[in-house]
C-alpha cells in the first residue's frame, strides 16, 4: 500500500503552517488577492460560484480506510455532507471557507494527504488505472512508476512554472482504463517476446478545446530511463512551449506545431546530451518504491466460490450487479467490486461523508483497506474476495450505492458545470440526471450494452466529452445553454476524438436525442457489435438521419 | 404598471467564506442581489466600482465586477444564467445555497431540463 515517507511528512507539515499563515495575512490585507491567489492555487483552493472549492490530491486514486474516513470528516465538518469525486481521480469540495482551509489541510496531513500540485503550471496529480494492482490483463502495478514520479516532480523547481499544467496518466495494463493517449505524457507498459518490459511514451495528448491523439515518442523504454527521458521532454517543452498564449500553451499545441519528428528529434538530441552525471534511477530505489505497493496478503482460494454462485441464483439484484460491477481480478477467488456513484437520477460522482464511512468500512473489512477512485468518479474495492461479494452488495444496497449499471448508459461521466464552476457555459449535472432517468430501467441499459456517455458544461472538457462513444458538450448560445452531440470518440487504447453530429440541442432536448441515437444503434448493430465498433462500421449517416431528418 | 429598469451593479465574493455578494446602497454587501444598488447609468456603475475596490482594500470581498441586470417590481434580475446560478445556488441541490436559505434571487435559473 502507498504511503508517504518522512521527507513528506515533514514537507506537508510545513507546507500546511505556511498555508495558515499565508491565508491569515491575506484576511487581514497583508497580502493583496493577486499575491495570494497563486498561494492557494498552489494548495488546492479555487474560487467558484458559490464559495471556495478545495481540491484534494489522491495520488492514483488509491485511498485507505482511514484516509476516506478523513474525507468524510471534512465533508461533514467543513462542506455540506458531501463531496464530489473527479475525472482527475481526486476529490473536490464545494463550500469551503477560507478561514476554514488550513485546518482542513491540517486535517489531511493527519492522514498523509494533501492539496498540492493540484491546480497551477505544474506537473499534476499523476493518474493511472484503477483497477491497478488487480486487474486479470495487467502486465505490471503502474503505481510504482507514479510514485516516482511524483516523487521527482513534487515542487521539482525547473517543472514549477511550466507554460501551462501538465497530467500524467499511466498505465500497466494492455486494455487502456488510464486514457493514456489523452494526456500530456501518457506511459503505457509492454512485455516483448524475451518477457522484458518497457515503456511506450505517448506525448502530446490531450481534451481542453484542441483535443489530440498523443504520438508515441518511444516504443519500449527501460524504467530507470524514465526519469531521464521525461525530464529531457520537460525541458523541451519548458524552452519551447508558448507562453505567450495561455490557448496554445500545452505541450499537444508544440509538438502539434513542431510536428512529431521534429519534436521527437529535439527530445532525443536533449536526452543525448545528459546535462546531469546520471539520471538513472537505480534498481534499488525502484524496489524501495515498488515495496510501498506490494501486493496484500491474498488467499489461496478456488477460482469457483459457491456461495458467490448460490447468491447470484437466489437474488436476481445482486446477479445484476455482480454481472455488471464486478472485474476480473488476478487471483484466483478475488474480484474487483466497482462501486457505482451514478444512481439513477442522482449527480455524478457525488458521495455523502455518510457513503464515505460506509465504503471505508466495507474496504477495511473486505478489501485489504484499499479503496480507489476513478476517472470515471466511481470507487473501487480492488481485492475483494468473491465469497464476500454479496455482504458487501447489501450493505451498499442499504447506503443507495448499489446501482448496477457501471460501464453502461447510466454510468454517466459528468463535470461540475454551471451548478458550481465558475469557467462553466452551461450545466451538465441536470443533463446526465435527464438521461440517467430516461434509461432507469437497467434491463435496457444492459441490452445497449457498454456505452460512455460523456458530458462536460464547456470547452474545457473536464466532463471528457471528446472521448466519450456519445459527448455532450454544453455551450451558452445568446444566454441560453445549449448541447452538441459527437459520436465515436474513445480514451481506450483505440482513442479517438469523436466528431460533431451536427446543430445542437436545447438541455430539455438532449436525453431525447441520446434515446434517438441508442434506438438507431440497437437497430442497425450486428450481433454483438458494440456502440464504438457499430459506429466505426456504418458512420455517422444512420444517426444524423434518425436525429434530424423529421426536425 | 409595472416599470423594468436595466442597467448594472456590483457581485463579487466575500472573502472570509467566497459566498456571492451584492453590493447595497447603503454601500454593505448582501448575499441577495434584490438588495443590490442598480446603477442606471454609466456614471453610477463607475461609482460602485469605485465603492467595490475600496472595499476589496478592506478586505471585506474580492473579485468585484460589474453584471447587467435588471429590476422588476423589487426583483433583480441578472441577465447572464452564471449570475443567476450565483444568486440561487446549484440547481440540482435545491437544499443547498441561497435558494435553500432564503436570500435567493426570484426566478429559475433558466428553464428545467
Amino acid at each position: 500500500m502507498y504511503r508517504y515517507d518522512e521527507f513528506d511528512h515533514q514537507f506537508v507539515r510545513e507546507r500546511t503552517r505556511q498555508f495558515r499563515d499565508q491565508a491569515e495575512r491575506r484576511m487581514k490585507g497583508e497580502l493583496t488577492e493577486d499575491e495570494f491567489r497563486p498561494l492557494r492555487l498552489m494548495n488546492g483552493l479555487y474560487l467558484q460560484l458559490h464559495a471556495y472549492m478545495l481540491r484534494v490530491a489522491v495520488p492514483y486514486g488509491t485511498l485507505s480506510g482511514k484516509q476516506m474516513r478523513a474525507l468524510a470528516f471534512i465533508a461533514d465538518k467543513w462542506d455540506k455532507g458531501y463531496g464530489h469525486f473527479t475525472t482527475r481521480q481526486n476529490i473536490q469540495y464545494n463550500w469551503i471557507k477560507l478561514e476554514d482551509t488550513a485546518d482542513i489541510l491540517g486535517a489531511l496531513a493527519d492522514v498523509e494527504m494533501h492539496a498540492i500540485q493540484t491546480s497551477g503550471n505544474c506537473i499534476r496529480n499523476v493518474t493511472t488505472d484503477h483497477w491497478a494492482g488487480a486487474a486479470a490483463d495487467e502486465i505490471a502495478d503502474p503505481r510504482p512508476v507514479g510514485e516516482l514520479l511524483r516523487q521527482w516532480s513534487s515542487l521539482h523547481p525547473e517543472f514549477s512554472y511550466l507554460p501551462r499544467k501538465f497530467k500524467i496518466a499511466v498505465t500497466g495494463a494492455p486494455h487502456d482504463r488510464a486514457a493514456v493517449k489523452v494526456h500530456d505524457i501518457g506511459l503505457r507498459l509492454h512485455k516483448n517476446d524475451k518477457s522484458e518490459t518497457g515503456w511506450e511514451v505517448i506525448v502530446g495528448g490531450g481534451q481542453g478545446r484542441t483535443p489530440i491523439i498523443g504520438v508515441t515518442v518511444r516504443d519500449f523504454l527501460p524504467e530507470h530511463e524514465l526519469v531521464g527521458y521525461l525530464e529531457a521532454i520537460m525541458r523541451v517543452y519548458n524552452l519551447y512551449g508558448r507562453r505567450d498564449n495561455k490557448y496554445k500553451a500545452r505541450i499537444k499545441i508544440l509538438v502539434h506545431e513542431l510536428g512529431a519528428e521534429k519534436f521527437k528529434s529535439e527530445v532525443e538530441a536533449e536526452y543525448a546530451r545528459k546535462p546531469q552525471a546520471s539520471t538513472e534511477v537505480e534498481e534499488r530505489e525502484l524496489a524501495r518504491i515498488a515495496a510501498y505497493f506490494a501486493a496484500p496478503q491474498f488467499d489461496k482460494l478456488p477460482r469457483w466460490s459457491a456461495s458467490f454462485e448460490e447468491a447470484k441464483l437466489a437474488n436476481p439484484a445482486f446477479a445484476r450487479w455482480a454481472r455488471n460491477n464486478l472485474g476480473a481480478h488476478k487471483i484466483d477467488g478475488y474480484t474487483i467490486v466497482n462501486i457505482s456513484l451514478k444512481p439513477e437520477g442522482g449527480i455524478p460522482g457525488d458521495a455523502t461523508g455518510e457513503q464515505m464511512r460506509l465504503m471505508a468500512d466495507l474496504a477495511e473489512k473486505y478489501s485489504h483497506d484499499e479503496l480507489r477512485i476513478s476517472h470515471a468518479q466511481n470507487i473501487v474495492l480492488p481485492h475483494v474476495k468473491k465469497d464476500d461479494a454479496f455482504t458487501i452488495w447489501q450493505g451498499l444496497d442499504a447506503a443507495g450505492l448499489s446501482t448496477a449499471n457501471y460501464g453502461l448508459a447510466g454510468d454517466i461521466i459528468a463535470c461540475p458545470g454551471l451548478d458550481y464552476c465558475a469557467l462553466a457555459t452551461a450545466r451538465s449535472i441536470p443533463i446526465s440526471q435527464a438521461i440517467s432517468r430516461k434509461f432507469a430501467n437497467l434491463d435496457r441499459q444492459e441490452e445497449i450494452g457498454p456505452i460512455k456517455i460523456n458530458i462536460s458544461g464547456c470547452i474545457n472538457a473536464c466532463g471528457h466529452h471528446h472521448v466519450g462513444h456519445i459527448g455532450i458538450l454544453g455551450l451558452d448560445k445568446k444566454g441560453e445553454e445549449y448541447y452538441q452531440i459527437t459520436l465515436g470518440g474513445s480514451s481506450a487504447e483505440n482513442a479517438s476524438i469523436g466528431s460533431i453530429l451536427g446543430p445542437g440541442f436545447a438541455g430539455h432536448e438532449v436525453a431525447d436525442a441520446i434515446e434517438t441515437i441508442l434506438d438507431t444503434y440497437l437497430k442497425l448493430r450486428a450481433p454483438g457489435e458494440e456502440f464504438l465498433a457499430a459506429y466505426a462500421r456504418v458512420g455517422a449517416k444512420p444517426f444524423k438521419e434518425a436525429l434530424y431528418a423529421t426536425a | 404598471m409595472t416599470t423594468t429598469e436595466k442597467g448594472q451593479l456590483v457581485t463579487a465574493n466575500r472573502l472570509r467564506d467566497g459566498i456571492a455578494v451584492f453590493l447595497t446602497r447603503t454601500g454593505s454587501w448582501s448575499e441577495t442581489i434584490d438588495e443590490a444598488a442598480l446603477a442606471l447609468e454609466p456614471q453610477a456603475a463607475a461609482a460602485l466600482e469605485s465603492r467595490a475596490k475600496d472595499a476589496e482594500k478592506a478586505n471585506l470581498v474580492t473579485g468585484s465586477y460589474l453584471i447587467d441586470a435588471e429590476r422588476r417590481e423589487g426583483r433583480v434580475r441578472a441577465a447572464l444564467i452564471r449570475e443567476r446560478m450565483r444568486t440561487l445556488g446549484p440547481t440540482v441541490r435545491l437544499d443547498l445555497g441561497k435558494q435553500a436559505e432564503g436570500t435567493a434571487g426570484a426566478f429559475a435559473a433558466s428553464e428545467g431540463v
